[in-house]
């Protein structure tokens, strides 16, 4: 076999620097000043007085009681209402046009959802205008209060509308290694109804392929902090919401205890992901009882129905919430309790052009420098996989996810101290880098499937036809992957554009995205230029999912085979 | 009545005609074959009396189990078993859980299950096989499993899609007469669906040739 060149034996290496050394220093940054070690500031011996500070701040045992309740909460309750919808819909003939329409929730970033459904439920958002006056008799607009809820309902509703989606998705591609429709079959010929026969059959084959995608919306839910900035409570917020405060404070000391609470969510991650294996473990039994038992209906078929009802309403109010948006930033005059505006103008958006497109701009050039790099990143690994001739295993999976798992607070203030140090805190380049952390998994999870399951004669006829492994690289492989190629762009692309803490963090305040600008303006502020904010943050990652569904279509409009 | 019948069955695809009406009476042990070139409706017809019809397709006519019109019941309730060309059997389970899986839920309580279902291994041949991982059997081990899984759900009528087709020859006789011989002592009326006349000759009922929507 011919020694691969160097640029694919060193990129799985490239790769994995890129990853682990930022985070495991990133760890280190942000561990030392939990233990009071930061000699910039003046911590110049170890110490547990960060821990004390955090322990006797107020609310810090609801801080942490609302952290796990918001976090596991959202977790149990998206991967249960992602069930009932497949165990509902899968395997039915018009299953994909539902996958369509999740694109646009999909490519919605975090907080455009959040900023979307604050809209919804507010007293003068849609669901009160439906409902007004005939049923609840208001002409005015009430004074409820229906966000930032001491229990963080709110909070756990607004991650539902972007895990639901996110979990079916990934449930529907892991189905595709199961026989679906012939085992459904099988099984309801046996008796059993369909959404029963979907749990008892499936689900236990398709668990373990989503289990990293689960520990992925674990990890966030109990991590996330622009979704807490929208839709928690702030007076004590979550855990990583209070660290972030913290770190953003202009009292330095708070960095101690504002580490500390960063060093706490990587435990909190760590014991929850630890718990949930466990809990896997015991369900798993008990669900093999149940399957014995033979049961044909019974309360799961109530459940699952329920879950899918639920999900389907998840699914709406996200679309509806994506919709308000773009009606909030054309709206003229919109008097309570119309449920459409008397007038619509473009005014708002002409006035507020000047302030948008700039962050807009900074916006779409990270995300595409990002994206791109991803790529590139990808296509190499997974190309130098395939001349080595030995797929990565679990173990690279892992690695891929761990991005994903470790809280971005616990890392990312360490690693803008060190880039505070190299000088380059605050630049387009480090921003860049921090964005690829979390966009490189999805792009490479995105390519690696359709990549692999390419047919492998098509390369080795074009070997014996004359070509080198380049040629075939180029004029074989990514012509023929042009879809999923483009897919992978698109889905980096929205990665991107959905980063929050990130850009803070190694953008140091000074970069400014659409996506920190819609968050920090959520606070109080016009709806209207909320709702322009968000509804661009919202609509730029779909035009990059239509065209990476338009192009290929636009290619290969003469090659009925690439349909 | 009792038995599997078909009224004025017929099927269609894009106006097409594909089976034409049909009328068809099977008794309880009977097994009646229809036979037909592929493409010729035969695994489509069995779809629609099992109640699995491709929504493509548009369909007439009435199917009775023991005398009960089942044509709107879903496919759960028609009490309709059907052997596939794949086995089907499900990979996460055990071979005992599989068949635990068919095994009527009247039969209560762990104990009488699992005795029933060592019975019916034992009766087939494949005594002390619960424990066994379906992916070490062999294949015509397999499809003896599969055909128990599906007697042991209690269906009144069975329909068999091709499920020797995929078998070599040597297996292919003594699987047909293991199915053959279960359905009959359980007094199933059965449907089964070839393009091999070897399988009808086996069969040694009245024989359905369907020609096609040619």
């Amino acid at each position: 076999m011919r020694a691969r060149p160097p640029i694919l034996a060193l990129a799985p290496l490239v790769t994995i620097a890129l990853f682990l050394v930022p985070i495991a220093a990133g760890l280190g940054g942000t561990l030392l000043p939990a233990f009071g070690w930061f000699p910039a500031i003046g911590g110049m011996h170890l110490s547990l007085r960060p821990w004390a500070m955090l322990f006797a701040y107020p609310g810090f045992a609801t801080a942490l009681r609302l952290t796990l309740a918001v976090g596991i909460g959202a977790t149990l309750l998206s991967l249960g209402l992602a069930i009932g919808i497949s165990a509902l819909a899968q395997g039915r003939p018009r299953f994909h046009r539902l996958e369509q329409l999740l694109t646009p929730l999909l490519a919605a970033p975090h907080a455009a959802a959040a900023i979307g459904f604050a809209f919804l439920l507010a007293p003068s958002g849609w669901i009160v205008r439906l409902l007004s006056p005939w049923l609840t008799g208001w002409h005015e607009p009430p004074a409820l209060v229906t966000i930032e809820d001491p229990l963080g309902l709110a909070f756990i509703a607004g991650l539902l509308l972007k895990e639901v989606p996110y979990l079916v998705l990934m449930i529907a591609g892991a189905a595709g290694q199961v026989p679906v429709a012939p085992s459904l079959a099988a099984a309801r010929s046996m008796g059993y109804s369909r959404p029963v026969a979907w749990l008892k059959i499936v689900l236990p084959q398709v668990y373990p392929q989503i289990r990293l995608p689960v520990y992925a919306v674990l990890a966030f839910s109990l991590s996330v902090v622009e979704v807490g900035l929208v839709l928690g409570p702030s007076d004590p917020p979550t855990l990583p919401v209070l660290a972030a405060r913290w770190f953003a404070d202009y009292d330095l000391r708070l960095y101690f205890p504002a580490a500390a609470a960063a060093s706490l969510q990587l435990v909190l991650v760590v014991l929850a992901i630890a718990s949930w294996r466990l809990a896997e473990r015991v369900v798993a039994g008990l669900g093999r009882l149940w399957i014995e038992r033979g049961g044909r209906r019974g309360a799961a078929r109530g459940a699952a129905l329920i879950g899918a009802g639920l999900g389907g309403l998840a699914l709406a109010a996200g679309l509806l919430s994506l919709a308000g948006m773009a009606v909030w930033s054309l709206a003229a005059s919109w008097r309570f309790p119309e449920f459409l505006p008397a007038h619509w103008s473009f005014r708002n958006w002409a006035r507020h052009a000047d302030a948008v497109l700039p962050p807009a701009a900074a916006t779409a050039a990270i995300a595409a420098a990002a994206a791109l790099l991803a790529l590139a990143l990808a296509l190499l690994c997974l190309e130098n996989e395939q001349r080595r001739g030995r797929p990565a295993g679990n173990r690279a999976l892992w690695l891929l996810y761990l991005p994903l798992l470790v809280p971005q607070i616990a890392f990312l203030f360490g690693a803008q101290v060190i880039l505070v140090r190299l000088g380059l805190d605050g630049s387009f380049v480090a921003t860049v880098w921090a964005h690829l952390l979390f966009v490189l998994p999805y792009v490479f999870l995105s390519l690696a499937d359709p990549w692999r399951s390419l047919d492998p004669r098509f390369a080795r006829i074009a070997a014996g036809l004359g070509a080198g492994p380049w040629r075939v690289f180029f004029r074989v492989k990514l012509p023929m992957l042009l879809r999923p190629l483009l897919t992978a762009l698109a889905v980096g692309f929205a990665v991107s554009v959905g980063q929050y803490l990130p850009t803070v963090f190694a953008g140091a305040g000074r970069i400014a995205t659409l996506t920190t600008e819609a968050v920090t303006l959520s606070g109080g502020g016009d709806r209207r230029i909320v709702g322009l904010y968000a509804f661009l943050q919202a609509v730029l990652p779909l035009l990059f999912y239509s065209g990476a569904l338009l192009l290929p279509a636009l290619i290969y409009r003469r090659r009925k085979g690439m349909a | 009545m009792r038995g599997l019948a078909l009224a004025g069955v017929a099927i269609a695809i894009h106006g097409r005609s594909l089976v034409p009406p049909l009328d068809l009476e099977v008794a309880p042990s009977e097994v009646v074959t229809v036979m037909g070139a592929s493409g010729a409706g035969k695994s489509t017809l069995l779809a629609y009396i099992g109640g699995f019809l491709d929504p493509v397709f548009t369909a007439t006519g009435r199917i009775y189990v023991d005398g009960r019109e089942v044509t709107r019941l879903a496919a759960e309730r028609r009490g309709i078993g059907i052997l596939f060309q794949d086995d089907l059997l499900f990979p996460h389970l055990s071979v005992g859980g599989n068949l635990a899986f068919g095994l009527a839920p009247h039969l209560r309580g762990r104990a009488a299950r699992r005795r029933a279902i060592e019975a019916a291994l034992a009766k087939a041949g494949l005594a002390g096989f619960a424990a066994r991982d379906p992916a070490t059997l062999s294949g015509g081990q397999r499809a003896r499993v599969a055909l128990l899984r599906t007697l042991l759900a209690e269906p009144r009528a069975l329909l068999l899609d091709e499920p020797f087709a995929k078998l070599d020859t040597a297996l292919r006789r003594d699987v047909r007469s293991f199915v053959f011989t279960h359905a009959r002592e359980r007094a199933l009326p059965t449907l089964l669906v070839t393009h091999d006349a070897a399988d009808a000759e086996a069969a040694g009922g009245r024989v359905v040739t369907l020609a096609g929507g040619a």
